[in-house]
C-alpha cells in the first residue's frame, strides 16, 4: 500500500510538471504558420473582417527564429508595429522556436497561402535552396532580415535587410579615436563574441582594420567573453591583473561583455568611462544606462527595429523598382549627451 | 631509510598527491611564465591579486562539483546543476525588491532543494538512468529560468546581495568562506556521522548494504537533493557575483567543470569511496588554469585544445596502469 503510495505521488508529480510544460509550450507556439497549416488547402485569400475595400491588401508571411534575446524580441515588436498599425498590409506571423524545419514549413504555408511577400530570419545559412525555390517559382519575393543564407544562386531572394558587422567594428574604432584623440598612446584590450560567430569576426575584422591603420593604437589583448556579462567579466578581471594600468581601452563585442568589464575596472579600483575607456556594440538599454552613468563611453548600434525598411522594400518592390541585395540597416553610434537624450526612447 | 621510502611510497599511493602535484605544477608554470601572477597587495581594505580571483572564481564550481562528488560516488551523475543554477540565480534576482533579502536567498535554495528532489525521484525510485533523468531538467531547466526572468538578464543593485558573490570577509573573497562552509560540513556528514558510512556504503556495494539494512533509495534520493541544494548555492555565488540572472548562459556547462574536477580529485566514475578535498583542489586546479590562459593570451579558438590537452596530461597521472608502465621501463633502465 506503501509502495503504492509513493509511486503515485512521483507519478502525480509527473503528470504535474508535464502539464507545466505543455502549458510553457503552448504559450510560446501561439504561431499563425501552426494554425494556418491545417486550413491552408482550402483558404485562398486570408479573409480580413475589415477588409471591405475593393483593393487588395498586401499580405506579408513573417518567419521569425523565435525569442531568445531582447533584441529578437525588439525586432519582432517592430514588424508587427509596423505593418499591424498600417491597414494596406496584413501580417501572417510565425514562431520557428528556433528550429530550421518549423521555418521551412511556414514558408511552404505562406506559399499556399499565396502571401504577397515573404519575410525570413534565417536560424542557420544553409538548407534554404529548396524552399527559396518554390518561393520563386510561385513568384513570391523574399526579403531576409538580419541575417543571410549560403545559396548558389543569389536570385533565390530578393533584398537581404540588416546589419555590417564590419561598419561596426569600424565605427567603434573610428569613435574611439575621434573622442580620445588619434595621436594619444592607447592599448586596447578586446573582448570577443562566441569564436566563430559571424558577428565577432566581423566586428573584430572592422575594428582592427582601423586601429591597424594607426601605430599609436595597439590591440594588446584580444580574449573570448561569449557575448556573455559573467565571462566578460572574469577575462576582464584576468587582463587587469596581467597587464592592470597599462590598459587605455576596452573594446567588446556587445555591451553585455562590457557591462561585465565595466564591474571588474570597478573592482579593481579604476574608473570605467574615466580612467579607462569602454566602447561597445548593440546599443541595448542598459548600455545607455551606463553611458548616462558615465561608466560606458560609446555604443555602437546594431539596429533590431528593422519593420519601416522592410516595408519601404516591399512597396518599392511592389512599384517595380529594383532594390539593392544588402538594404544596410539605419544605424547610429550613441555616446555623451546625444546617448543620455536617446534613453527614454530606447525599445530593448 | 627504508622507512623514508616506504613513507615516500605510501604517500605516492593516496589518491590526493596528484591533484595536488597538478596545481603545483600549474602555479609552477605561472610562477615562470605569468610575470606578477603571484602578486598579492591590500587594495580598499581587502587582499587583491590572481591568486585571490582564483579563489573568488573557483568558489561556485568547488560547490557544485562537493555536490557532484556525494553523486558520482553513488555511481551517479548530474548533469541538469548548470541548469539548477540558473534557476536560483533566476529566482533569487527577481524576487529581491520584492521579499526582503533573507526570503530571496531561501527561496532560491528551496528551488534547489525541489530540483534536487525531482531527480532524486526519477532516479532513486523510478529507476532511471541517472544520466538520462537527470538530462529532463538541464533541457527544461533553462526554459524554467527563461519563464522566471522573461527571457531577459534580469539586474539588481542590492549591496546586501552583491555581497554573497563579490563581498570581502577578513580580506578574503565571502565566497570562499561559503563554500569552506559546504565544505566543512560535508566533510562532517562523512565523517562523524552514521550517514557518512551508509554514503560509502552503499555506493560500494548497492545490494550488500541493502541486505544489511541501509536503504539505498533514501541515500540515493540525499545525495542528489545536496547536489541540488549546491547547485542552488552555486547559483546565488554566481548571480551576485555579476549582480545580474542570465537565464541563457549562467552556468553553461559548469557540469563539465564540476564532473572534472571529482575526477581529477580521485573519486572513481564506478562510485565506492569519495574525496572531498580532492575535489577541492580540482575545482582550484581547474578554475587556475582557465585564469592562466586568460592571463597568458592564448588565442581563444585555441583554448578548448589547450585545456584538454592538460586534463589529458592530469588523468594519465591519475590512472595507476599508466604511471605502472613508466615505472617498469625506469627499473628497465636501471637494471641495463
Amino acid at each position: 500500500m506503501f509502495k503504492f503510495k509513493k509511486s503515485s505521488f512521483v507519478m502525480t508529480t509527473v503528470l504535474a510538471v508535464g502539464l507545466l510544460l505543455s502549458a510553457c509550450s503552448g504559450n510560446a507556439a501561439n504561431n499563425n504558420g501552426g494554425n494556418a497549416a491545417t486550413n491552408a488547402g482550402t483558404e485562398t485569400t486570408a479573409p480580413a473582417p475589415e477588409d471591405k475595400g475593393s483593393d487588395k491588401k498586401i499580405v506579408l508571411g513573417f518567419s521569425q527564429i523565435g525569442a531568445e534575446s531582447g533584441w529578437r524580441d525588439a525586432e519582432t515588436q517592430s514588424i508587427k508595429d509596423t505593418f499591424g498599425s498600417d491597414a494596406q498590409f496584413e501580417l501572417k506571423f510565425s514562431d520557428a522556436q528556433q528550429k530550421q524545419e518549423n521555418q521551412i514549413k511556414a514558408i511552404r504555408t505562406f506559399i499556399s497561402q499565396k502571401v504577397d511577400a515573404i519575410a525570413l530570419a534565417p536560424v542557420v545559412e544553409s538548407g534554404w535552396e529548396t524552399v527559396l525555390e518554390e518561393a520563386k517559382a510561385a513568384n513570391i519575393p523574399v526579403f531576409l532580415l538580419d541575417r543571410t543564407v549560403k545559396v548558389s544562386d543569389e536570385s533565390l531572394y530578393t533584398s537581404f535587410i540588416g546589419s555590417d558587422f564590419v561598419l561596426e567594428g569600424q565605427n567603434a574604432a573610428k569613435t574611439m579615436m575621434e573622442l580620445l584623440g588619434a595621436d594619444k598612446q592607447v592599448n586596447i584590450v578586446e573582448l570577443q563574441g562566441t569564436v566563430g560567430a559571424s558577428a565577432a569576426n566581423d566586428r573584430q575584422k572592422g575594428f582592427k582594420e582601423i586601429v591597424d591603420g594607426n601605430p599609436n593604437y595597439k590591440i594588446i589583448k584580444s580574449q573570448s567573453g561569449d557575448f556573455t556579462r559573467a565571462k566578460g567579466k572574469e577575462v576582464m578581471e584576468a587582463f587587469l591583473k596581467s597587464d592592470g594600468k597599462n590598459i587605455q581601452a576596452v573594446y567588446a563585442h556587445n555591451d553585455d561583455m562590457a557591462l561585465g568589464a565595466i564591474q571588474a575596472i570597478e573592482e579593481y579600483g579604476l574608473k570605467p568611462g574615466t580612467d579607462i575607456f569602454v566602447v561597445s556594440v548593440d546599443g541595448i538599454k542598459p548600455a545607455f544606462e551606463a553611458i548616462r552613468d558615465g561608466k560606458l563611453n560609446v555604443t555602437v548600434e546594431c539596429n533590431p527595429l528593422l519593420g519601416p525598411q522592410l516595408k519601404q522594400a516591399i512597396l518599392d518592390f511592389k512599384e517595380g523598382k529594383t532594390l539593392e541585395k544588402w538594404i544596410k540597416s539605419d544605424e547610429d553610434v550613441y555616446f555623451g549627451q546625444k546617448a543620455i537624450d536617446a534613453l527614454p526612447n530606447r525599445l530593448y | 631509510m627504508s622507512s623514508i621510502r616506504k613513507q615516500a611510497a605510501s604517500i605516492m599511493h593516496t589518491k590526493i598527491i596528484w591533484p595536488i602535484t597538478a596545481l603545483a605544477a600549474i602555479l609552477l608554470f605561472n610562477l615562470f611564465f605569468v610575470p606578477g601572477f603571484f602578486n598579492i597587495e591590500i587594495k580598499n581594505g581587502h587582499l587583491f591579486g590572481s591568486l585571490i580571483d582564483i579563489l573568488n572564481r573557483a568558489a561556485p564550481i568547488m560547490v557544485i562539483a562537493i555536490g557532484m562528488t556525494l553523486v558520482i560516488a553513488k555511481e551517479g551523475i548530474d548533469i541538469s546543476v548548470g541548469s539548477v543554477l540558473a534557476i536560483a540565480g533566476a529566482v533569487a534576482i527577481s524576487l529581491l525588491g520584492v521579499v526582503p533579502l533573507w526570503m530571496a536567498v531561501v527561496a532560491a535554495l528551496i528551488v534547489g532543494v525541489l530540483c534536487g528532489l525531482w531527480n532524486g525521484l526519477l532516479i532513486a525510485y523510478l529507476g532511471i538512468q541517472p544520466m538520462v533523468g537527470t538530462l529532463i531538467l538541464m533541457t527544461v531547466g533553462r526554459g524554467i529560468a527563461q519563464l522566471i526572468t522573461e527571457g531577459k538578464v534580469l539586474t539588481t543593485d542590492d549591496k546586501a546581495f552583491g555581497f554573497i558573490g563579490k563581498g570581502f570577509f577578513l580580506g578574503l573573497p565571502f565566497s570562499i568562506f561559503i563554500a569552506a562552509f559546504v565544505f566543512l560540513f560535508v566533510l562532517y556528514l562523512k565523517k562523524r556521522t552514521a550517514l557518512g558510512l551508509f554514503l560509502e556504503a552503499t555506493g560500494t556495494n548497492k545490494i550488500s548494504s541493502e541486505y544489511a539494512g541501509v536503504e539505498p533509495r533514501k541515500i540515493y534520493l540525499f545525495v542528489y537533493i545536496v547536489c541540488g541544494l549546491c547547485a542552488a548555492i552555486a547559483g546565488l555565488l554566481v548571480s551576485s557575483n555579476i549582480s545580474s540572472a542570465d537565464a541563457n548562459n549562467a552556468g553553461l556547462w559548469i557540469e563539465l567543470d564540476a564532473i572534472l574536477a571529482v575526477v581529477i580529485g580521485g573519486t572513481s566514475m564506478r562510485g565506492g569511496r569519495f574525496f572531498l578535498a580532492g575535489t577541492v583542489i580540482g575545482a582550484l586546479f581547474i578554475q587556475s588554469l582557465t585564469t592562466t590562459i586568460y592571463s597568458m593570451g592564448v588565442p581563444p579558438e585555441r583554448i578548448m585544445v589547450v585545456k584538454a590537452i592538460v586534463v589529458i596530461v592530469v588523468s594519465l597521472m591519475q590512472s595507476d596502469r599508466f604511471r605502472r608502465v613508466f615505472q617498469q621501463k625506469n627499473k628497465q633502465a636501471v637494471a641495463g
